[in-house]
């Protein structure tokens, strides 16, 4: 099982290495971790996803606390929320594969973001499963590059996280 | 306003903290602040080595409940504080260190003395700071003593560039509270969770409480007493908490764990309720967590919410300050009797209640236990112990018994050899009225063996028993235990620490047998100078009872046969 938790820090430096360095200290097994701006300045805003079979997510939550430089935590497991990976996948292409490809590109909602002589790169953005079963469909194209953000989520709704208290 | 150097900024704060004395080494990256601080009115201690600094802060820090301060210089200076903040955090001891650090264009560039101590200490610091503007001093200073301080205290590092030192500002001191959003300590208990630990309180009849050091750190001590008393609970007591509760109240079993008596860890077993107070359940408490206290429900009571459900799953759980819940306690729980219960727990006392180790004839041999024990009788009780750790710090809690809290200052949690006698030093300069005794293993005393220099140095008096059984003695007992007696390691040949004391001026004695031992002990109280007595021990005794690491908590290793030494009789269980 994955949780996720989402974390607004100080935007200071060495904050992400405090985060890391709590993990590693206590062997917490995540899964990702994303780190990137808010809206608010001086304040980022990390999504965690927690292996919950091998690490308590109240365990992860209360360590995350005990940072000084952590401001908020959610847990996102028992409240709704809409989640978001995003994958660039470079695949090979050669002959009537583009035509394929081509086709599932179409029916994933995939994105061509670029082509070259004999490869395409394809951007995949959705639910984590979603970008998973994309990816599996064009592994048998040749995939000879990837990359994945790791999940960012936000709670559904009219209820905000915010720092402000 | 005046214009200030950073390394001004650094004694102004000091001074503003109430700090009158710190413990520490210069080196280059820190000049400037030892620079200046011949203008300001705080004390320094040359240590001689800078983990002395850090225990001496610790101590200092545990045996008053003001904040310690230790000063460094980079790379080497800093490193060697390591191990003195990982045993200041391991014990939730409050300590500041300020380290300097090299001029921060250099920062990365690997430059003379140059270590990444902040990286290096993430892990065993509440927190830290690297300051490369003289901008940022007064905040990190304020921030760290505020934080070292409060909640769950712990070692804070506070690493200044010397550049950082060197700028000058306009500066006036800021008396305004710190604020910090990300550092929350007072959250509000949720209704249900005291409605439930009232409950299990209520409905329990086999009630254990077990106290930590949270009783200590919360001033509890009073609650404590007033809460076991009305509701009629024995209490058993975690090492760094003896002298939380005094050792001759009648609900005290004294200490659990891996070497407390027989019967204090028979009562955790067949307990109905335990009461987990101001503890976090450290496996030298619990033995197997799977079989500990199967039939309990567990309450805690602890000022850290990531101590609940780490070590043992609870039933209810508080998480605040241990001394206004049990005021909150107080506040409506009505008398209680649990004299069956009391009953039974004194029954499997056996004659460890009778032990009274001093009552017994000398057969010849010293045993460490005797020598603590008539520390204990001569200084009716009332002296600032400072261990080290091993055999004789297991000795010390079963045979030293603490009416007070900080009276006992020992490395629980991490263990450090090396703690006792800077950590002495500490605790005197903090309470000069104090009696303070060293009670070092030979092991232990010989790691920093070099501030008995600084002692001497500062005049400072101690009093120092090394514990001279010639082996590393707990390891020995656990290679004879359950490395079938294959002394890998442990025989030690030491020093005469008679010789080692009289080179630096200070007197010496050595005792061999038990009828020496009040002599001794008497005329190193009567002594203005710090007096090391060197006691030869039984080298082959071992610290009974034991539960073997990771074993059942009531699967004891008893002393075997007959033994000048008393011990619990029949297993119950």
């Amino acid at each position: 099982m994955h949780h996720t938790l989402v974390a607004l820090v100080e935007d200071k430096p060495g904050v992400l290495n405090r985060v890391a360095s709590l993990f590693r200290r206590r062997s917490f097994n995540i899964e990702s971790l994303t780190v990137g701006r808010t809206a608010e300045p001086g304040i980022s805003r990390m999504t965690v996803v927690v292996d919950s079979d091998q690490t308590s997510a109240d365990f992860v939550t209360a360590h995350l606390y005990k940072l000084v430089n952590v401001l908020e935590v959610e847990d996102l497991r028992a409240v709704p929320a809409v989640s978001r990976d995003l994958a660039l996948v470079k695949v090979t292409v050669s002959g009537n594969g583009r035509s394929e490809l081509l086709k599932v590109v179409d029916e994933t909602r995939a994105h061509i973001v670029d082509s070259g002589e004999q490869t395409m790169t394809l951007e995949i953005t959705g639910e984590p499963p979603h970008v998973d079963a994309v990816i599996q469909r064009l592994d048998a194209f040749g995939i000879i590059e990837m990359v994945r953000t790791g999940r960012v989520a936000m709670r559904r709704g009219d209820t905000v996280l915010s720092a402000a208290r | 306003m005046p214009k200030r150097t950073g390394a001004q900024i650094i004694w102004e704060c000091l001074v503003h903290q109430g700090v009158q004395t710190v413990f520490g080494y210069p080196g280059g990256a820190i000049l400037p602040t030892y620079d200046a601080m011949l203008e300001y009115p705080v004390h320094h201690v040359l240590v001689r080595h800078e983990q002395g600094a850090t225990h001496m802060a610790d101590g200092y820090a545990r045996a008053s409940g003001r904040v310690g301060v230790a000063m460094a210089t980079s790379g080497p200076g800093a490193t060697n504080m390591v191990t003195g903040i990982a045993t200041a955090m391991m014990d939730s001891s409050p300590i500041v260190c300020i380290t300097g650090q090299v001029p921060s264009k250099m920062i990365g560039y690997d430059a003379f003395q140059e270590t990444d101590i902040c990286g290096i200490t993430l892990p065993i610091t509440k927190h830290n700071y690297l300051v490369t503007r003289v901008e940022d001093v007064m905040p990190a200073m304020k921030e760290a003593f505020h934080l070292a301080a409060s909640g769950r205290p712990g070692p804070v590092l506070v690493d200044v560039t010397k550049d950082a030192q060197q700028a000058t500002m306009e500066w006036e001191w800021d008396p305004r509270p710190v604020t910090m959003p990300g550092y929350r300590q007072e959250v509000p208990v949720p209704e249900k969770a005291f409605a439930k630990a009232l409950e299990l309180i209520r409905t329990s009849q086999r009630p254990v409480i077990l106290a930590g050091q949270g009783v200590i750190q919360s001033g509890a001590t009073r609650e404590l007493i007033e809460f076991a008393e009305r509701l009629n609970i024995p209490i058993a007591v975690t090492l760094l908490g003896l002298g939380g509760v005094p050792a001759s109240h009648a609900l005290n079993m004294g200490m659990m764990g891996m070497h407390g008596e027989a019967w204090v860890n028979h009562a955790i077993q067949e307990a109905d309720l335990l009461m987990a107070f101001g503890m976090r359940f450290d496996d030298r408490v619990t033995g197997n967590p799977a079989t500990y206290a199967q039939n309990a429900k567990k309450l805690h009571v602890d000022i850290d919410p990531s101590e609940i459900d780490k070590n043992v799953k609870t039933d209810a759980a508080i998480v605040g300050d241990l001394r206004a819940t049990l005021r909150d306690f107080l506040g409506v729980l009505e008398p209680a009797d649990h004299s069956p219960w009391l009953g039974h727990v004194n029954g499997m006392r056996g004659d460890a209640a009778v032990r009274d180790i001093q009552q017994l004839p000398d057969d010849g041999h010293l045993y460490a236990a005797h020598v603590i024990n008539d520390i204990w009788r001569l200084t009716e009780g009332k002296a600032i112990v400072v261990t080290d750790v091993g055999q004789h710090q297991m000795w010390e809690a079963q045979y030293y018994h603490h009416e007070s809290p900080r009276t006992l200052i020992t490395s629980g949690g991490l263990g450090t050899m090396g703690f006792a006698l800077p950590a002495a030093i500490g605790a005197k300069m903090a309470c000069p009225d104090a009696e303070v005794w060293v009670i070092a293993g030979d092991g232990g005393f010989q790691m920093t063996q070099a501030e008995l220099t600084t002692a001497a140095q500062e005049g400072v008096k101690v009093n120092i028993a090394v514990i001279n059984n010639g082996y590393l003695g707990m390891v020995r007992q656990w290679q004879e235990f359950f490395y079938d007696r294959r002394y890998a390691a442990t025989p030690l040949r030491s020093p005469d620490f008679v010789k080692i004391a009289e080179a630096h001026g200070l007197p010496a004695l050595r005792v061999d047998s038990r009828g020496q031992v009040e002599d001794a002990v008497r005329r190193a109280q009567a002594s203005t100078d710090t007096v090391l007595i060197d006691f030869r021990v039984e080298q082959e005794d071992s610290v009974y009872p034991m539960v073997p690491a990771g074993a059942d908590l009531h699967k004891m290793i008893r002393r075997p046969g007959p033994s000048v030494l008393a011990e619990t009789g029949a297993d119950p269980l």
